[in-house]
């Protein structure tokens, strides 16, 4: 079970592809669902969303940047290897409709994220402009995907080191300026998230956020992944990931997301100490 | 009875367990088991009653004079065999059951002097089979050909998993974690219930048949009707109740504001309290306040102090009185230092700027008239507010249904709160091959509860696959 069948190193061996076998998984998943993974019996529940489904073939595909102890050891797998526990699909799955003309604004490992629910909006009918951000574009992910997905694409880089020179914000602004957007998905870091919502909120254009706070056992149980939308308590294991992005409160997300920053770094010190 | 009066004046048994001083830091059992000795000495004492009402008190119908006998009589393999007759978690049982409301409540040398520590008993005979890997498991029937599908591998789940398979039938547990055990693994802390001793109970029906499946979410990863497409020809709902109820205090999204479900499940399916030789980490709190006084909390309050706490609190909004955890738990509580504040409820939480708990707001109550739960109602007192210091909370006052399941399974019809509206005699719900119990059909109860309606359901199950809903 949950045996890795393919493996690809993306931004210069820092963002890894699995591509594992989870026949039950893949028959249900759909854009914007999410798994947890566990790597070994000692390891933590990762929750991380899914990149891609093939339901004939019985695999699903994660993209994860290698931040932590999880993350290094998930990246150590080879071909042939299998997870310990795999969860899903959980969380709610993307609404698609046919909105006429969308943005779908990635960032970071959230592109991967971002690419199913893109393909599935242009399949539904829609213009879609797609907006990239990386630092440098050594690390930008899935462009040829993301060209194939999207009628239009831009590139930001912050170094400038490929297409527009600073911020996706840049760039969406003027998008918005331009053309009649009916509803903006904005999926990477929090502050990218939080500055887009920001933008669109002051052009009224419905904005999609999908978030990935710390998480348990991602059905519910524990509480744990609770988010402020609108004012209320939300769990985004079951009530999202996806949110009105108008609506989340995102210096308390930023805020819990740092929870356990002492005892990752322990536990990054510890693991390197032991190899 | 001749030896009555001689038997009264017997005392019962006093468990041996590790010292309030020592156990509050460490993760190990806290009461070390009987004796061969003093478990015989104490099954001498049973009477043996012609018409035992102890037996009547046990959500499973345990044969409690029989087993005790066997013990007494130094067959401690005899004795297991009788407990599997009827229980097919005796270990868990003897361990966390509440006995004085039930068995030895109904105990009739308790009315004169101290009832018979059936419990005790119950764990020895369970520890001593497991260490001497003694016993002769139950007969299983021919096979029907039939074939179960069990969601959830809690209490409930395991008993109608043990019952029908030994009935012949071919069951499957379906599991949304990666280990099998439900609360009892999640929820019970490794000093009150080890899980290893859960995990040789589950083995126990893994010989008997009993199939399987792990990080299967059903509701999710396959639906009630898919596994009926599969060829299941009935199913058992025991996902127990699955959605932590928190108190919509300002600030309860602060760091170090945890459910009880979280908190506890990171201590113990996790194992955070390894950390780091387990991945998953935990907050250690050194000033730590636990809301609520039932089971679960006492839980909490004590995993709070094995991990280092100076001080711990529980603080609940009624009197001691009304506290609803079982007696053991609340005095091992207390030996070990955890400080009850009565009477007294929580406002709200404070935090630093980097959104961290360091405080609480609370209220202090008195009793008023009774409320229809027949309890005297808490009144705050006005003007008693006040602050405790504090860098985490953990709040325990009870869970709800757990949504996930019963959302893809529409024909199922729900009460008020979202839990499955069950047959209480049966266990049968509104659709067809579809029973359940235990917590999410019941609310928030206990495990020996979850386990009887599991009896009563799998004796339903097996009427459905041998004669018809």
């Amino acid at each position: 079970m949950f045996k890795i069948v393919s493996r690809e190193e993306m931004a210069q061996g820092t963002i890894i592809l699995n591509e594992i076998e989870a026949p039950r998984i893949a028959r249900k998943a759909k854009p914007g669902q999410f798994v947890i993974l566990q790597v070994n019996e000692k390891g933590e529940r990762i929750p991380l969303t899914m990149a891609d489904v093939d339901p004939d073939k019985g695999t699903i595909t994660i993209i994860y940047m290698v931040v932590g102890k999880s993350t290094a050891l998930f990246g150590k797998m080879a071909v042939g290897e299998e997870y310990f526990a795999v969860i899903g699909p959980l969380g709610k799955a993307t609404h698609i409709e046919n909105r006429g003309k969308v943005v779908c604004v990635g960032g970071g490992t959230g592109i991967a994220v971002l690419h199913p629910i893109t393909r599935a909006l242009k399949d539904a009918g829609n213009h879609v402009t797609t907006i990239l951000g990386s630092r440098n574009k050594d690390l930008l992910i899935l462009e040829d995907k993301m060209a194939n997905a999207s009628d239009t694409l831009h590139i930001c880089t912050d170094d400038g080191s490929k297409g527009h020179h600073g911020f996706v914000t840049d760039v969406l602004k003027d998008v918005l300026e331009k053309e009649d957007i009916s509803l903006v998905v904005a999926i990477g870091p929090v502050p990218m998230m939080k500055f887009v919502s920001a933008i669109t909120k002051e052009k009224g254009v419905e904005t999609l956020v999908s978030l990935n706070p710390i998480m348990v056992d991602g059905t519910g149980m524990c509480g744990g992944c609770r988010v402020s939308v609108g004012g209320e308590t939300k769990f985004a294991c079951v009530d999202g990931p996806e949110f009105d992005g108008h609506k989340v409160d995102y210096d308390e997300l930023s805020n819990r997301l740092r929870a356990y920053l002492n005892d990752e770094q322990k536990s990054v010190d510890e693991s390197e100490k032991n190899a | 009875m001749a030896g009555k009066d001689k038997k009264v004046k017997v005392p019962r048994a006093t468990m041996p367990e590790q010292a309030p001083e020592v156990r509050r830091r460490n993760f190990m059992e806290v009461p070390l088991g009987l004796t061969d000795e003093m478990a015989i000495t104490e099954a001498a004492r049973c009477l043996q009653c012609k018409k035992p009402a102890c037996v009547e008190g046990c959500p499973v119908s345990v044969d409690i004079p029989g087993f005790i006998q066997k013990i007494a009589d130094g067959d401690f393999s005899g004795a297991i065999e009788r407990l599997w007759d009827k229980n097919a978690l005796p270990a868990v049982c003897g361990r966390v059951c509440p006995q004085e409301i039930q068995c030895e409540g109904n105990c009739i040398l308790g009315k004169k002097g101290s009832s018979v520590a059936i419990g005790y008993l119950e764990r020895f005979a369970a520890d001593k089979a497991r260490e001497l890997g003694s016993g002769t498991l139950p007969k299983v029937a021919d096979k029907t050909g039939k074939k179960v599908a069990v969601i959830g591998s809690g209490p409930s789940g395991l008993t109608v998993a043990g019952d029908l398979v030994v009935k012949g039938h071919d069951v499957t547990i379906f599991e949304a974690f990666h280990q099998t055990g439900g609360v009892l693994v999640y929820g019970i802390p490794e000093f009150r219930l080890p899980k290893d001793i859960v995990a040789s109970e589950v083995a126990t029906l893994e010989k008997l048949g009993v199939k399987i499946e792990l990080n299967s979410v059903v509701g999710t990863t396959v639906t009630i009707d898919e596994l009926f497409e599969e060829g299941f020809d009935a199913a058992y709902v025991g996902v127990g109740a699955g959605l932590p109820r928190f108190m919509n205090l300002p600030g309860e999204n602060l760091i170090g504001v945890f459910s009880a479900n979280e908190y506890l499940t990171r201590a113990n399916l996790m194992k955070a309290y390894l950390f780091p030789e387990y991945d998953t980490p935990i907050a250690k709190g050194k000033n730590v306040v636990v809301l609520g006084a039932g089971n679960v909390a006492m839980d909490a309050a004590r995993t709070a102090m094995r991990l280092g706490a100076d001080t711990v609190k529980i603080v609940y909004r009624r009197s001691r009185e009304e506290m609803p955890a079982r007696a053991e738990e609340l005095h091992h509580a207390e030996q070990e230092g955890i400080e009850f504040v009565l009477l007294t409820n929580p406002i709200q939480f404070f935090g630093d700027d980097d959104g961290r708990l360091n405080g609480m707001e609370c209220l202090k109550m008195e009793l008023g008239e009774p409320d229809e739960s027949g309890r005297r109602r808490p009144v705050p007192i006005e003007g008693s507010e006040y602050r405790i210091d504090c860098d985490l909370v953990v709040v325990s006052v009870g869970a709800k249904a757990n949504p996930l399941l019963t959302n893809s399974t529409p024909d199922i019809d729900l009460n008020q709160w979202g839990n499955i509206v069950a047959d209480p005699a049966t266990g049968k719900t509104s659709k067809k091959a579809v029973w359940a119990g235990g917590d999410i059909a019941t609310g928030m109860a206990t495990v020996i509860l979850a386990m009887g309606a599991g009896r009563d359901a799998a004796n339903s199950i097996h009427d459905y696959l041998t004669i018809g809903w």
